[in-house]
């Protein structure tokens, strides 16, 4: 994946910028309050629901188990409709084909589709360098480029603005790019879409190569597949003479047939409607109608990495319906940009730290972005169990282990923030494994106790942060042991220590190794404490 | 070596845990998913079409045959459309009272002569109940994809009971997949400002669905 979003830092920092901005929370609040609630209403409509979740689920995982043979069949289908395949194994190559076909038409500018694939490969900022200008024509993704921001939602990229910002952006930044918005403009949404489309009609008219990605590709008969809602996807997939479709490996079906399922799951799911305003589908090229040239650009960057990891691939499943996003307790007071890519969210959680490998900082701490609900993969309409991947990376994050990246398999080193982490386990073993050490510590422990701070120094200072410190008991457990006789002289024990016994005998007689005749004795010895 | 071949290899060395003999396709996906939602009769699925097309804010009218080319002279006049654009193969007996003048959908016209059209009548592919959807095939009463995109103004003719199906999977299975497909769902919206659902932006931003019946398919 490119640098995109480079030099950000780690979620929890970034995160903790966003949820001190009270507008943006707000803003985020309202959105995904109102998704969600909409959402679940469009989805109670279909009885089938499950079952249309289960076939998109298995028509994905059946297409990425085979996805060599569906590649090559699509291939074939859209050249024999009179259309170009190339490849591009990373961004860079993804960009200097799309690049290179532009030039060749002797244009310097595009009209764009909002396309999460050429997002992720940062064509715009790779056209911009060779002189070609990029227009984003979606409405958020035009509010996003007037603004110089960055998009933080996958289905509605400028989640985090409201309506007086939207205003302030096109008064002040229309003209610059095209015609000016009209004099006087409230910021009333239906005035400020009428100021986009004003904008943006005289660049659709002229425009004469459009860029676009995919949300299916057919292998079966070479179709490509847009959904949308504006019709500004219509504007740019049929009105240029050149059209170049950037679509990432794993967005094949194997047949017609399954667009039946996908064209039920996605709208309810993204933008809960029974189905969106303009669906888009074409094969190769038409004579006289549409774009007579058309590339495919299909692109890696990472997918076969991800597909390696035979836990991790089921993120491939994912048809960026956004629904995961509007349901995450995380995501909804963090905000899409704390995640540092295009692919904000739990999913982004997940897909980001898998494309891009878990080498920087944010992309280790994203497998952290997540309380593990578990809302994420109940609303998923392709069932990805985002939890699960969420854990499975956390633990090659903490201990490494092999990985593939750019097609190699290679080793992973744990990474460097947690070496406190990995630190205090090993402390913790020595301890436990000198049982006289445990216990001059314990008892040292409980000894110095009102002494002890509320929060952790050093790397636990962000542990501690959020919670309390647990207290101590001014007894140690082995001490009270020893002298209620395991807990047949009944004198109730001291204050606090009841609680804090039983749990530390669950702990020491499952992880200490201890006899079978002891760990029985310390089982009933704990009940009783609590008793 | 090509990227190509990199990309390939790098798939297959990816999937080296699946085996050679992998449930095939027809297995792997279970379609036990209804055909359509709920039983009901053909009047009943034509209301519900109606309906949900209404509910996307699409302006629904009914008429039979004869009273077709009356209809549609009322609703270009009521727009005030001077022009409207026709496809090659629509009957002409549909426009026969319609005074605006007619613009042919030709390749050979630019972007900004569509833009100057006020409106345009089609017919359609087919249309789906359950989603309030109307699916154009390019066929020659129907046209370019574009003509029914530029100007601001779209009529939609359906013929009923005719040219309706309940659901998705009935229509996918009538369609032609070689023919470039547009399917609508109302008229051009955004959701993009505080998801407030906003009619209009660069699509049509009137879509009139005529229900037409009694013209023999």
């Amino acid at each position: 994946m490119s640098g995109t979003y480079l030099g950000m830092p780690a979620f929890p920092k970034a995160a903790h910028e966003a949820v001190h901005n009270t507008t943006l929370r707000g803003n985020l609040r309202h959105a995904t309050h109102t998704i969600r609630a909409k959402r679940a209403a469009a989805v109670a409509e279909v009885s089938d629901w499950a079952a249309l979740r289960d076939a998109g689920k298995q028509i994905k995982d059946h297409t990425l188990r085979h996805l060599d043979r569906y590649l090559v069949q699509l291939e074939e289908a859209v050249t024999a409709a009179g259309g170009t395949v190339h490849w591009a194994a990373d961004a860079d190559e993804a960009n200097r084909i799309v690049t290179y076909l532009v030039k060749a038409t002797g244009e310097s500018e595009v009209v764009k589709v909002k396309s999460m694939a050429t997002q992720e490969i940062g064509l715009n900022e790779a056209l911009e360098a060779e002189g070609i200008h990029a227009y984003e024509t979606d409405l958020a993704e035009l509010i996003v480029q007037l603004g110089k921001d960055r998009p933080s939602h996958i289905l509605v990229p400028a989640i985090h603005r409201n309506r007086g910002e939207i205003r302030d952006i096109f008064a002040r930044e229309m003209g610059e790019w095209g015609r000016p918005a009209p004099e006087g403009l409230t910021d009333t949404p239906a005035e400020l879409a009428d100021a986009a489309r004003l904008h943006l009609r005289e660049k659709f008219l002229r425009a004469k190569v459009g860029v676009s990605g995919a949300n299916f590709m057919v292998a079966e008969t070479g179709t490509l597949v847009v959904v949308e809602s504006e019709g500004n996807g219509r504007m740019c997939l049929t009105l240029p003479e050149t059209l170049i479709s950037v679509v990432g490996i794993e967005k094949i079906v194997p047949t017609w047939q399954d667009l039946e399922v996908f064209l039920q799951t996605l709208p309810r799911s993204s933008t809960a409607e029974r189905m969106n305003p303009y669906t888009s589908t074409w094969t190769g090229t038409t004579a006289e109608d549409g774009p007579q040239t058309f590339h495919l650009v299909l692109i890696d960057n990472g997918r076969t990495d991800t597909l390696a990891d035979e836990v991790g691939r089921q993120a491939l499943r994912c048809i960026r319906c956004s629904a995961c996003l509007n349901v995450c307790p995380v995501y909804e007071r963090a905000g899409g940009h704390a995640y540092g890519s295009v692919y904000p969210g739990p999913i982004g959680a997940i897909l980001s730290p898998q494309l891009r490998g878990t080498g920087s900082e944010i992309d280790a701490s994203l497998p952290y972005a997540s309380s593990l609900c578990g809302a994420c993969y109940e609303v998923c309409p392709v069932a990805i169990d985002i939890p699960e991947v969420l854990v499975h990376l956390r633990e090659r994050v903490v201990q490494g282990g092999p990985v593939t990246e750019q097609g190699n398999k290679v080793v992973l080193k744990p990474a460097k923030g947690h070496a406190a982490e990995r630190a205090a386990m090993r402390a913790a073993r020595w301890a436990f494994s000198h049982p006289g050490a445990l216990r001059t510590g314990q008892r040292l422990a409980s000894r110095t106790r009102r002494f002890h701070p509320r929060t952790l120094p050093g790397p636990g200072k962000a542990w501690s942060a959020s919670r309390d410190l647990p207290a101590l008991p001014a007894e140690p457990f082995r001490d009270w042991w020893q002298r209620t006789n395991g807990g047949r002289t009944n004198d109730g024990g001291t204050t606090g220590g009841g609680t804090t016994g039983r749990g530390s005998t669950g702990r020491g007689s499952t992880g200490g190794g201890t006899t079978g005749g002891r760990t029985t004795g310390s089982t009933n010895g704990g009940k009783d404490t609590g008793k | 070596m090509s990227s190509r071949d990199l990309i390939l290899g790098r798939v297959r060395r990816a999937l080296a845990d699946v085996p050679r003999d992998d449930t095939p396709y027809q297995q792997a996906v279970q379609r036990d998913y209804l055909r359509e939602h709920g039983g009901r009769s053909v009047a009943e699925t034509v209301e519900l079409l109606a309906e949900n097309l209404a509910d996307y804010r699409a302006i629904v009218h009914r008429c039979a045959d004869e009273e077709l080319p009356e209809l549609l002279t009322r609703l270009l006049a009521g727009r005030g459309s001077q022009t409207v654009l026709v496809p090659p193969g629509l009957p002409p007996y549909w426009l026969k009272a319609v005074d605006a003048a007619r613009v042919h959908d030709r390749a050979t016209s630019t972007a900004h002569e569509l833009d100057r059209v006020d409106s345009v009548v089609t017919a359609c592919a087919l249309a789906i109940a359950e989603t309030g959807t109307i699916v154009l095939d390019g066929s020659p009463d129907q046209g370019r994809r574009r003509i029914t995109l530029v100007p601001d103004h779209h009529i939609c003719v359906v013929r009923v009971p005719e040219q309706v199906v309940s659901s998705v999977p009935q229509a996918l299975e009538l369609l032609d997949p070689t023919r470039p497909l547009t399917w609508i769902s109302g008229p051009s919206a955004t959701s993009d400002i505080e998801l407030d659902r906003v009619e209009g932006v660069h699509g049509p931003r009137t879509l009139e669905v005529v229900l037409v019946t009694g013209s023999g398919g």
